[in-house]
């Protein structure tokens, strides 16, 4: 284009550089996009992969062991241990997630906290919260997690930094979908973030062997092991578990038991 | 136009409205350093303004007020070259006008209710009406809609006008980069249940947009800067954008991967992930080439002196901030320990600050030469200490707090995640640790010393220029002749005086 005197070589050309430009996004975007149909399907829900859990997986006990082939830790779904004693169906367990994650948001929790390491770094990461030995053992944990949520500050276990949460005023109800968000949160496989990591002392991953039909779901680890969870023990018939407030009232002595 | 006295009448519609974008712009600015002095004063004193104004609301105005001063900034720059670029008068000049006063109010509102509603019940109102809880695009939905609304506004007046007038390699690029920027947005506007399809679709906006079109999107305005500043050629320039996206984009769109680590995503996302970002640096490398090279061959003899320094300055806190301080984090095996820590927040200080703080600063200067009447912005300005003090006080600043947040970074790093396996406890003894506070009081000195470094360019912006009397510096006159017979013909234009 340029009159100049000097010729400039191929590839060095304005022209070469505007196609190399033109070729390198697209095809770099081609591949962005395909990797992003796959990976979609493969972090659905309850999906085959099993990296994401399916959101009944809440009524299960969950783990975070190492794998000794892939040398990093794991989330393990165990046996039957519903929430606050409550067996969900698969709906219903969405719709108790999908609240806590909605309440969440509302508060703002993640300008705070980070949320699988994302978010910010002025409180704990909350992707292992549920399993976090803060809450002393299994038996105490839905009594504390809930208390401390109803009232961060009086709650508070600052280790002298004088951090303090602020009360959030949650109702019962967000309490209580936002325990069940952090427990479906700590059951998703997070290639072994955070390392090193030590649960909190529950009772044991494994079922027992009486409960040989439905053990398939709690014995292995989160991977392919979703459907089961989709068909809880309780019968469907039975009506839906208490999200309204008379039943949350009673919420923190269930935990407790 | 009177050199030396404010010639806002005179400029056009929309350099006009680069000047306003630009006033807003750092308005927003003094905002951000203020929430942020707070938020970090929170972290020596956690009591001050507790139950008032929490951290997170403080952190949220923090960030929210960077992304839209740049936003800003990006748009009034883009508005002062569209013309000069195309060679015609903005098209839609009344819905440009319209579209800068509902974008300020809108934000205006949208901040009002961050700080004084803050936070809402756990349903879909909340989202639509005060804010959704994610971070760096907290906007309510209604918010969000209104931003695209005035983004398709805005793309409408700059390919408008470029079809209006001429095309060139700086406009073509900088308008599909445009619409790439503005369709990235989309994929933050959605609420989901799945937290992976969340984070998943979350980064798309923020990885994208600071890592591939934000990046050519400065390029693009890099290019017409060194064309303007130092009169290099258009040929040159043009090709160094094209070698740039193809760099950018061909290690930036498949660096999304490193941030695929952790959320639940697929496994092969660690070796795509952590090998395309790798690559990142090697665009930031080669603008830094380009921009010192340019201003070399030109002997550093600028019409504009301290746009160019900030236009270098630019160049190497891009590859220090986003190239050095990005890669040291990048590969999984480090980012497995330095994930969520001081180390991202270092990072994320230096890179914003050097790769678009600077470029925004720099281009204010430039509109300031003119509407000062194309008074003299070379050697011996008047009062320049001023501009070289700011200069001086907003990087020592800077780069006094990203050391000291990368230092609680490591320490965090080392206690908390390596040796305390990241529960709660292990938080908080990396908070407790004598480093780690110490890093955090040097981060507040650091904070003041920036804070009053942007008082003082506040101040020159205002008073730069001002009351002189000699016309501005030609430029490179040689290579302009040189160039003269291209298209577009803007170096001719520049070494004229603009
Ligand atoms: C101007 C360009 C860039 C800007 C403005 C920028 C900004 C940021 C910010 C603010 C974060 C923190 C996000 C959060 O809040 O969680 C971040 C994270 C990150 N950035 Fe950049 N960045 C840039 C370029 C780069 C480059 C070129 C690389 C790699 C070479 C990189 C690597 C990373 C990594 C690995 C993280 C994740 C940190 C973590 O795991 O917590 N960045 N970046
Ligand atoms: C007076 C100067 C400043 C102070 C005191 C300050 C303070 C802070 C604080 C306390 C946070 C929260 C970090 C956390 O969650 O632990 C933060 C976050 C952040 N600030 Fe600043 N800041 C200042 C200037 C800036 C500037 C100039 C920029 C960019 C141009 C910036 C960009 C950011 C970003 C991107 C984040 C989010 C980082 C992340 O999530 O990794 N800040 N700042
Ligand atoms: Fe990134």
């Amino acid at each position: 284009m340029s009159e100049s005197g000097i010729r400039t070589e191929w590839w060095a050309s304005e022209n070469f550089w505007r196609k190399c430009a033109i070729f390198v996004t697209g095809f770099m975007a081609l591949v962005l996009v395909l990797l992003t149909f796959h990976t979609l399907t493969v972090i659905e829900a309850g999906s085959e992969a099993g990296r994401v859990p399916a959101y009944a997986v809440i009524n299960h006990r969950i783990g975070y062991v190492m794998d000794d082939d892939k040398r990093r830790m794991v989330p393990v779904i165990g046996p039957v241990a519903p929430l606050f004693g409550e067996e969900l169906t698969e709906a219903e367990a969405m719709a108790l997630v999908d609240h806590g994650k909605l309440t969440v948001q509302a508060r703002n929790c993640m300008n705070c906290h980070t949320i699988l390491g994302n978010g910010a770094y002025y409180a704990p990461d909350l992707t292992k919260a549920w399993l976090d030995p803060g809450w002393g053992n299994e038996d105490a944990r839905e009594l504390l997690m809930t208390m401390f949520l109803k009232d961060p500050p009086t709650n508070a276990r600052t280790y002298g930094t004088g951090r303090r949460m602020p009360n959030q005023e949650l109702t019962d109800d967000e309490v209580r979908a936002v325990i069940a968000y952090l427990k479906w949160m700590s059951a998703i496989d997070t290639n072994g973030f955070p390392s090193g990591f030590k649960p909190l002392p529950q009772g044991s991953l494994t079922p027992p062997a009486a409960a040989a039909p439905q053990s398939r779901a709690g014995a292995s680890r989160a991977l392919g092991t979703s459907p089961p969870l989709a068909q809880p023990r309780r019968p469907s018939t039975k009506s839906p578990p208490p999200l309204t407030s008379a039943a949350a009232t009673g919420l923190s002595m269930r935990g407790a038991s | 136009m009177k050199i030396g006295k404010i010639n806002y009448s005179e400029l056009s519609t929309a350099q006009q409205l680069s000047v306003k974008y630009f006033t807003v712009a750092m308005v927003l600015f003094l905002a951000q350093l203020v929430f942020g002095l707070i938020a970090a004063w929170q972290f020596l004193a956690p009591d001050f303004l507790f139950g008032v104004l929490d951290f997170n609301v403080n952190r949220m105005v923090h960030i929210n007020a960077m992304v839209v001063w740049m936003l800003y900034g990006f748009i009034g720059a883009i508005f002062w070259l569209v013309e000069d670029e195309s060679g015609v008068p903005l098209v839609g000049v009344w819905i440009a006008n319209a579209t800068f006063y509902v974008l300020t109010v809108a934000v205006t509102i949208v901040v009002l209710v961050y700080l004084f509603v803050q936070s809402g019940p756990g349903d879909a109102w909340t989202l639509w009406l005060i804010n959704e809880g994610r971070e760096y695009i907290e906007a309510p939905r209604w918010a969000d809609i209104g931003i695209v609304i005035c983004m398709v506004a805005f793309f409408y007046n700059v390919a408008g006008t470029f079809v209006a007038g001429r095309w060139s390699g700086i406009s073509g690029v900088l308008v599909l980069d445009l619409v790439a920027l503005a369709g990235l947005y989309l994929a933050g506007m959605f609420y989901t249940t799945n937290l992976p399809m969340d984070q998943y679709w979350w980064w798309w906006v923020i990885h994208l947009w600071v890592e591939a079109t934000w990046e050519v999107l400065v390029g693009c305005i890099m290019a017409w800067g060194l064309i303007k500043t130092l009169g290099a050629r258009r040929r040159i320039v043009t090709t160094w954008l094209y070698v740039e996206v193809a760099l950018m984009f061909g290690s930036g769109i498949l660096g999304l991967g490193h941030h695929y680590f952790w959320i639940g995503t697929p496994e092969y996302w660690l070796g795509i992930g952590g090998f395309f970002s790798a690559l990142e640096p090697v665009p930031l490398v080669a603008m830094v080439v380009h921009a010192v090279y340019d201003a070399g061959r030109h002997h550093f003899r600028s019409s504009n002196h301290p746009a160019l320094a900030w236009l270098i300055a630019h160049a190497f806190g891009n590859f220090i901030g986003a190239g050095v301080f990005g890669f040291m984090q990048t590969l999984p095996q480090i980012n497995l320990y330095t994930h969520g820590t001081q180390w991202s927040s270092s990072h994320g200080h230096l890179a914003f600050f050097g790769a678009y703080t600077t470029i925004i600063v720099a281009f204010i200067y430039l509109t300031i030469q003119r509407l000062r009447g194309d008074v003299w912005m070379s050697s011996d300005i008047q009062g320049g200490w001023r501009w070289k003090w700011s200069l001086a006080l907003l990087h020592v600043g800077m780069v006094g707090m990203s050391m000291a947040l990368l230092i609680a970074g490591y320490e965090q790093s080392f206690v908390e995640r390596a040796m305390g396996g990241s529960t709660w406890q292990a938080y908080f003894e990396g908070q407790t640790q004598p480093w780690f506070i110490q890093a955090m009081w040097w981060r507040m000195v650091f904070g003041v010393i920036m804070t009053a470094g942007l008082v003082l360019l506040l101040v020159d912006f205002v008073k730069i220029g001002a009351g002189d009397t000699r016309p501005i510096q030609a430029v490179a006159a040689s290579d302009a002749v040189e160039d003269a017979a291209q298209p577009a013909g803007a170096v001719a234009k520049a070494a004229g005086g603009g």
